[in-house]
């Protein structure tokens, strides 16, 4: 199992009501899934994939991650965690705009500790995974919308992470290049790359082998999609 | 990872060209001024130092003529109340003198084959070596016995040896002092300006009585020099002196002095303590402006702090601890301070050459405020940037992935 949630809240406090953007998530997700996390505006979704994502931590409830408790873990072991085992997809890119795209890439083996050489090979290849090898050089804002999404997902796997998170990946992109983004996923999912993605597209979700749904902090329905 | 935040740091600011000058001039004008006033100050100091000790140590000056209460000399040079007994008194009854030479001195025309060269004839006994610190180069000073037959011979100054004689070998040769023939017998090492500006080498030195009975026709005395055995005795002395020579005058109770005792070391060294204070005081104006400097550094560090949240929250999101984001900080405001305090002191030691060659100040640019400056720009890019720092490094990363 690579990822274990049980009864996972997320309360936060609004002046004198308490919100619970998380109501109690159990949850499994084994290495290699391809899952998407579907749900309305406002149920929760990116709360989840934040602590999915070690970003932040459940008011209460258990996190295993790679057989590892990370709900009680501290700052900066949330940042090693972060940098180790996850691999981050914004669905507004988040690249550094005065880097270049291979920069970009190698910021995650920066903190990780990687010499300077190691880390423009291992950024070089993971662009060229992402079909980028000729934009190594360049800038985000000399690339599409479709491409910069393809530099984040080459800076989320470069550290070879046991899971990529993706919150709605697609929602800023044309649905071709979206198309093209799932491809890439699928691709590496077939790899054996464990994904999670948040999306409210039902096309998008399609290219998922699960499809989780939300509604108001709750596991409505989790089901498997059979592929053709 | 030290190496590449100062490299990402150093991108950072080239990336801002405009706005890190800006930040830094606070820092260029505070080490700069820092330096270039210390200098000055120094270069003050310093030549007070030297001419202190060009005059020779422990001296006192004795010259004819009465001193008013406001320290202005009356009738300077016109009294002729000092004689060479006084001298020859001073040298044998005060305790603590080690050397006293008797001087009258009057410019002469001075002629060496088809050369003339003006300058000032001292006529003096041998112990004006040792009492004004001067030193025989070339050949030898004259002697007592010279003194006593009034020799015409001369030891020049290096100003006036070069000047007449060039390349020639000066000592033996024959010049003419107002006409009369004078055998060179000694050329002085050179001393350079004296505190006045005056140029100390310009001079010729020829025995007391000649210069008295066959160039000048008087018998008094300009001026007696006093060398004290130490700086502990020369206040006695100059109080031992002051009374001999008033008895030796017959100079009744209330009647003031005729002639004025000084201690030029002393008036030296309160000039010295002025100009220290002056140093200082310049010193610490220009560190306030570092501090300012420093405040400045602060503030653009805020305002880059909050400009660059979401760089903050994607370095965080990608696995950057607090110490990683508060060194990237630290050492882009320790960047900011180490290039202003280069650019500063560059600035500074130039801003001192410039000073010294146009208004013919001494500079001493001095390594110890160069290193003080540098270290203060360091440590103020420290200071002033840990709290920015600190506030980068304690951001959330979700807030600061949200904010916009
Ligand atoms: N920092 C926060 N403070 C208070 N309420 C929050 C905060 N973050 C999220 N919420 C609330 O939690 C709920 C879930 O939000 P979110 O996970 O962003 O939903 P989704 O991504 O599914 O649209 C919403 O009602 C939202 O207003
Ligand atoms: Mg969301």
């Amino acid at each position: 199992m690579s990822i274990v949630l049980s009864n996972i809240k997320k309360i936060y406090q609004m002046g004198d009501t308490q919100v619970a953007a998380l109501a109690g998530i159990t949850l499994e997700i084994s290495a290699g899934e391809f899952t998407a996390i579907m749900g309305p505006s406002g149920s929760g979704k990116s709360t989840l994939m934040n602590i999915l994502g070690c970003l932040d931590r459940p008011t209460s409830g258990s996190y295993m991650l790679d057989g590892e408790e990370v709900a009680t873990l501290k700052d900066d072991e949330l940042a090693v965690t972060r940098n180790k085992k996850i691999g981050f997809v914004f669905q507004n890119f988040n690249l550094l705009p005065r880097m270049s795209a291979q920069q970009n890439v190698a910021l995650p083996l920066v903190y990780a500790g990687v010499v300077k050489q190691e880390r423009d090979s291992m950024a070089a290849a993971a662009l060229s995974m992402v079909g980028l090898a000729d934009r190594m050089h360049h800038r985000p804002n000399e690339l599409s919308g479709g491409q910069r999404q393809r530099v984040a997902i080459a800076r989320a796997l470069v550290n070879n992470p046991s899971i990529i998170m993706a919150d709605e990946p697609t929602g800023n992109l044309d649905s071709k290049s979206g198309n093209e983004i799932m491809e890439i996923f699928m691709k590496l999912n077939k790899e054996g790359r464990t994904i999670v993605l948040v999306t409210h597209e039902i096309e998008i979700a399609q290219f998922t082998r699960r499809i989780i749904s939300f509604r108001d902090g709750l596991i409505i329905s989790d089901e498997a999609l059979l592929k053709v | 990872m030290l190496w590449e935040s100062i490299i990402i740091a150093l991108e950072g600011l080239k990336a801002n060209k405009m706005r890190s000058i800006l930040t830094m001039l606070g820092i260029i004008i505070g080490v700069g001024a820092v330096i270039a006033m210390v200098s000055i100050g120094m270069g003050v100091q310093n030549k007070i130092q030297d001419s202190i000790a060009g005059l020779g140590s422990n001296l006192l000056i004795i010259t004819p003529g009465a001193t008013s209460p406001s320290g202005v000399r009356l009738a300077a040079g016109s009294s002729t109340t000092l004689t060479n007994k006084d001298a020859q008194a001073i040298g044998r009854q005060i305790e603590g003198v080690s050397a006293v030479a008797p001087s009258v001195s009057k410019q002469y025309q001075l002629v060496y084959g088809n050369k003339n060269w003006m300058t000032t004839v001292q006529g003096t006994t041998p112990e004006f070596v040792s009492v004004r610190n001067f030193n025989v180069e070339l050949g030898r000073f004259f002697s007592n016995q010279e003194v006593d037959t009034r020799m015409r011979v001369a030891v020049l100054g290096k100003t006036t040896a070069d000047n007449l004689f060039g390349t020639i070998y000066p000592v033996g040769q024959t010049v003419r002092i107002n006409s009369a023939p004078f055998v060179v017998v000694g050329v002085f090492e050179g001393k350079g300006q004296s505190a006045g500006g005056m140029d100390q080498d310009d001079v010729v030195v020829i025995p007391l009585t000649t210069a008295q009975e066959r160039m000048m026709g008087i018998s008094y005395i300009q001026t007696i020099s006093v060398q004290a055995v130490s700086p502990e005795s020369i206040n006695q002395a100059q109080e031992d002196i002051t009374s001999l020579l008033r008895s030796r005058h017959k100079l009744a109770k209330d009647m003031p002095d005729d002639f004025t005792v000084r201690n030029l070391a002393a008036v030296m060294a309160t000039a010295e303590e002025t100009t220290k204070t002056i140093t200082l005081l310049l010193g610490n104006i220009a560190a306030i402006s570092l501090l300012v400097g420093g405040i400045g550094i602060m503030n653009i560090m805020l305002v880059s702090v909050t400009e660059r949240t979401r760089e903050i929250g994607i370095r965080k999101a990608l696995g950057a601890t607090y110490r990683n984001i508060l060194l990237q900080f630290l050492i882009e405001a320790i960047v900011i301070g180490v290039t202003g305090g280069l650019i500063g002191i560059g600035l500074g030691i130039s801003a001192a050459y410039a000073i010294s060659a146009i208004a013919g100040w001494n500079t001493a640019i001095s390594s110890g405020s160069i290193l003080m400056a540098f270290g203060f720009s360091v440590a103020i890019g420290l200071f002033f940037g840990i709290y920015p720092a600190r506030k980068a490094a304690l951001l959330d990363p979700i807030d600061a992935l949200r904010y916009e």
